[in-house]
């Protein structure tokens, strides 16, 4: 056990009582999370020294006191502002309520063929290969606590999968929400889904707190694109402001497969995003966007990973910050190319405004090529508003706040503008609120 | 409208303008030639309110209020309008929005009903028409991957819906070919009224042969050394600054 072993026990603990109650189960699932316990165990929580943690150190999580959710929780629908929901279109909804998904799916839209959602438990109570298989690309345990934790406590969570050649209109919107309790709950979400051949699917993944929520959520997403499958990814961050939040997401694509990922964190005391793709087979593409906006004493990481591990694969990546007050905001950008992957197209930005002088920002880009013909480019940027930009502006009458919320905004939507769908980004728009001059948007159309 | 008296200003502790005097009356266009670094630029932005000039003595009274202790947006919004000589590129913002909320901006502080989008387009495209510029160019982002003769009409077209009373022209002429420069001209021509006045800042005598002054001023060394009608303007052209700048000096 590593040194600061203590903070694990909470941990340990939990894990007693669920293998004994709550997660009993038969088959190869208990042999899977003892294994996953142990692996936690003999990791620790991530040093301080580690590279990978250096910017983010787990101490502030450590420190709290977590309580497991009880597997009886109440399961009546949580209040949730009309402003997190997707009202744009008609989609494929289902709410989490402290990871636990809600009986029945509130969908909006007719059920459509091809299209299965099945709660994680149900499909882990029959042991099914077909789970086993979803979960077993799976590695990010080995060398990850947290996902290790997950893995310990795996539950709650849904299965979500779309036939071959199916193109869902509707988007699918799963909203978690995490609610205030007189204890603070830790809840360990694992999401799977699985495009088929041909399949084209829009998510929203939603990250809601209730004010005062004081939780800390362990989530998980595995995304498997089967070739040429497509799908666009949103996933908002709205957690409450004193909750923590460790979201990894694992995306194995396929020949010739897109994923689009657009991160919006605007929420949340302390967040660390781990979002790795892989890009196994040719002509599969990537694109990653990301925009956060951090003020007050919030900590919000953004660790990204992309592996070109075949020919002629394409990645794009787009991270906007602004950070002001005391916060600190971390991008770490990691592209890999593999030998054999020539042809091999990788682009990342990391733009930054810095908008006070206690706010830090640790921004870095690191590329590790081992194929000839390549083309790959990164750059990374932290800044202030561009002053001749606000004298222009200025000089043509508006106010120096105006100039700034405009500049500001200006610089958001150019995120906000590599949105695909029109729902979702107008939808978008909606959550950046007053950080987005809503007049800018009315005039884009 | 405009009296500048003994200004003094600096930049990065470096003196420039030193003991300025100009009297621009409404009604009057005004050109204000010379050298490279004689402080023609500096003059438009400080009578702008760009921040990094420190002003350190003389006054300057616009319609008899003090301009220099004005916020630059107060100041546009009061009626002075600075042409950029190298206009602003703003990625994210668009055209139409920037002209939006500027008219809208001055029409507030007139006490003017502000315009909504129909009736604030109508007025706009017949002046794009008059600029001879693209109405696709309205949902552009402010002067980004504009010519230089794009963005110098833009400025003009800006003046055009905003409608100063004062307008700076800081080397407007620069970087435009000769049918740009005419488009530009022309825009700057309509404007001209007996309630309006116009400062232009150029190094060449080209603009004035399209936009013809009343008045033509030298600036060297930081203040004005000559001034004249339009002749001088021609006068500068044929034989340079150097004999204005030596009889300045005896």
């Amino acid at each position: 056990m590593n040194p600061g072993g203590e903070t694990m026990q909470p941990y340990l603990e939990h894990f007693k009582v669920f293998s004994a109650g709550a997660g009993a189960a038969s088959g190869w699932l208990p042999a899977l999370r003892q294994q996953a316990m142990e692996s936690f165990t003999r990791q620790g929580f991530p040093a301080a020294r580690s590279e990978n943690w250096k910017y983010t150190p787990t101490r502030p999580l450590e420190k709290r006191r977590f309580m497991p959710i009880e597997a009886e929780a109440t399961q009546s629908a949580p209040d949730v502002p009309d402003t997190v929901r997707l009202r744009e279109v008609s989609t494929h909804t289902l709410t989490f309520v402290n990871g636990r998904p809600m009986l029945a799916p509130d969908t909006t839209t007719r059920p459509v063929g091809g299209l299965h959602f099945t709660r994680l438990d149900a499909a882990l109570g029959q042991a099914s290969a077909r789970v086993e298989e979803l979960l077993a690309p799976e590695t990010a345990w080995n060398h990850d606590p947290f996902s290790a934790l997950n893995t310990a406590f795996l539950r709650d969570g849904i299965v979500i999968t779309l036939d071959d050649g199916v193109v869902l209109e509707a988007p699918i919107q799963l909203l978690f929400v995490s609610t205030p309790d007189a204890q603070p709950r830790v809840c360990h979400p694992r999401i799977l889904i699985r495009l088929g051949r041909g399949a084209r699917a829009t998510l929203l993944q939603t990250w809601f707190g209730q004010a005062g929520a004081a939780n800390f959520t362990n989530s998980y997403t595995q995304v498997t694109l089967q070739d040429c499958a497509q799908l666009e990814h949103l996933h908002l961050h709205r957690e409450a402001a004193d909750e923590f939040h460790v979201n990894r997401v694992e995306v194995s694509q396929q020949a010739g497969s897109r994923y689009v990922s657009h991160t919006l964190n605007l929420g949340g005391l302390w967040l660390r995003t781990d979002l790795h793709t892989r890009l196994e087979a040719e002509q599969a593409e990537t694109v990653l966007n990301g925009l956060y906006h951090v003020d007050d004493r919030r900590h919000v990481d953004n660790h990204t990973r992309i592996d070109h591990l075949a020919p002629a694969t394409r990645s794009d990546e787009l991270y906007r910050g602004i950070v002001s007050g005391h916060a600190h905001a971390v991008f770490n950008g990691k592209v890999w190319v593999a030998e054999g992957a020539a042809g091999t197209d990788a682009a990342q930005a990391n733009h930054n405004l810095l908008l006070s002088r206690q706010a830090e920002i640790d921004t870095k880009p690191e590329l590790e090529i081992y194929a000839d013909d390549v083309k790959c480019s990164h750059g990374a940027t932290v800044g202030q508003l561009d002053d001749n930009a606000l004298f222009y502006l200025r000089a043509r009458g508006l106010d120096d706040a105006e100039a700034r919320s405009l500049l500001t905004g200006a610089f958001a939507l150019a995120v906000l503008n590599r949105i695909g769908s029109p729902p979702l980004r107008t939808f978008a728009c909606r959550q950046l609120g007053s950080l987005l001059p809503q007049s800018i948007l009315q005039e884009e159309t | 409208m405009l009296n500048i008296e003994n200004l003094h200003a600096r930049v990065e502790g470096r003196e420039i303008l030193k003991g300025l005097n100009l009297r621009v009356n409404a009604g009057e266009v005004h050109a204000i030639m010379g050298p490279n670094g004689s402080g023609k630029s500096t003059l438009a932005h400080i009578l702008a309110g760009r921040s990094g000039y420190e002003v350190t003595g003389g006054s300057v009274r616009y319609d008899g209020k003090d301009l220099l202790a004005m916020e630059p947006e107060l100041r546009a919004r009061e009626g002075v309008f600075l042409a950029f000589q190298y206009p602003v590129e703003i990625p994210g913002v668009n055209n139409v929005y920037l002209l939006k909320a500027a008219c809208n901006a001055v029409r507030k502080h007139r006490g003017q009903e502000e315009l909504d989008a129909m009736d604030f387009l109508k007025l706009v495209k017949d002046k794009m028409q008059f600029m001879e510029i693209d109405p696709a160019f309205l949902s552009r982002a402010v002067n980004e991957g504009f010519s230089g003769g794009e963005k110098k009409r833009n400025e003009i077209l800006q003046m055009l819906v905003l409608e100063p009373r004062l307008a700076l022209l800081d080397e407007t002429d620069s970087g435009l070919d000769i049918d740009a420069l005419k488009v530009v001209a022309k825009g700057i021509n309509r404007l001209r009224s007996p309630e309006r006045a116009m400062l232009m800042v150029t190094h060449y005598q080209r603009l004035l042969d399209y936009v013809v002054p009343d008045f033509v001023h030298v600036l060297a060394g930081g203040r004005i050394v000559k001034s004249g009608d339009r002749h001088l303007a021609q006068e500068l052209e044929k034989r340079g600054y150097d004999w204005v700048l030596a009889e300045a000096a005896a």
